[in-house]
């Protein structure tokens, strides 16, 4: 597949196009300056965003930053623990930024951020009810996955590993099967601690990766959203260009066949 | 005569208003640019469009939020 057959194989949500299968945060970063290049140089087309009491005295706006890039803003429900929380969350989101999408995120607590499945699934149906296109943070956990799926979930974004840990894909086991039984896209979301992570989700089979710790607190954020972009991109094309079987022992790849006897 | 103060709490802050001030004379009052702000008043969302109609009573908490950097 080449470069131009990669723009012609789209990521496709809830009947929207994009050609970039990075979403990058917008958590983390040191500057609105080199977020901005670091979201121009990743070449993401959706970036997640947080609502918080509004401050009148911080420097630059994000919102302008977006509005500049035109980078789809997705307003995320970070922070709430609650089902109650989120869908409230989820509404100032789509009256701050006039969209439907949200980034649903309910977790059980500080230390592991981990997603509290009860919480999740009753905020995923009630958004949905109320007409929004749901990207739902999931635990790795396949059941789970169906559940968010049948309650008509956009998106599933199982972790990798817990949020800014950097602790890369876990289960790869759990992911195959999610994405195996998933109908909707997969998004990797969380764990993601370099480019090498990026590349084994989309080697995995998912649709795309969200990340936003690895770029935004890499030493050289813009470098790293560079290598992620490449990263994502080079593990799309080694997912659809297929694979060799791993095998115990060696294989030549060079012939026999007129080999001099040196003897 | 004397307009009636009134206190409310604005983003955990009290805050004494003009009786009658509502959402959007709040926003106005505050000097916000009133795109990418959402505003819940006693956890409940005020859509934008409603802003004007809506009067702010003494007691109530106003939430003010706009985005902010998050992943």
């Amino acid at each position: 597949m080449t470069a131009i057959e990669l723009h012609s194989d789209p990521l496709v949500i809830a009947g929207e196009a994009f050609r970039s299968r990075l979403i990058l945060g917008t958590g983390g970063a040191p500057n609105l300056d080199l977020l901005e290049e670091a979201l121009t140089v990743s070449g993401t087309e959706i970036t997640t965003v947080a609502l918080r009491r509004v401050d009148p005295s911080a420097p630059g706006s994000l919102f302008e930053l977006l509005r500049r890039t035109g980078i789809r803003p997705l307003p995320n429900t970070a922070g709430c623990f609650t089902a109650r929380d989120a869908v409230r969350t989820a509404q100032l989101g789509r009256e701050a930024l006039e969209t439907d999408w949200v980034k649903l995120e309910v977790v059980a607590d500080e230390r592991t951020l981990l997603p509290d499945p009860v919480e999740l699934l009753d905020a995923a149906e009630q958004l949905v009810d109320d007409g929004f296109v749901v990207l739902a943070y999931t635990n790795d956990d396949p059941v789970l996955a169906r559940r968010l799926e049948d309650a008509g979930v956009a998106a599933v974004m199982p972790l990798g590993s817990p949020i800014g840990s950097g602790m890369g894909i876990r289960n790869p086991y759990n992911l195959a099967m999610i994405l195996e039984a998933a109908g909707v896209p997969v998004v990797l979301d969380a764990g993601i601690g370099t480019a090498s992570d990026a590349a084994r989700a989309m080697e995995l089979g998912c649709d795309a990766v969200l990340l936003a710790t690895a770029v935004t607190r890499a030493r050289d954020p813009v470098g790293m959203a560079d290598a992620m972009r490449r990263a994502v991109e080079a593990g799309r094309l080694a997912r659809r260009a297929g694979r060799i079987p791993r095998r115990l022992y060696a294989e030549a790849s060079t012939s026999d066949e007129g080999l001099a006897d040196l003897g | 005569m004397k307009v009636m103060a009134m206190r409310v709490t604005v983003n955990g802050e009290a805050t004494d208003l003009p009786a009658g001030t509502s959402v959007a004379d709040l926003i106005a009052l505050l000097e916000l640019e009133p795109r990418g702000i959402a505003v819940a008043v006693d956890g409940e969302v005020v859509t934008r469009r409603t802003w004007g109609e809506r009067p702010l009573a003494a007691g109530e908490r106003i939430e003010i939020l706009s985005i902010a950097q998050g992943g």
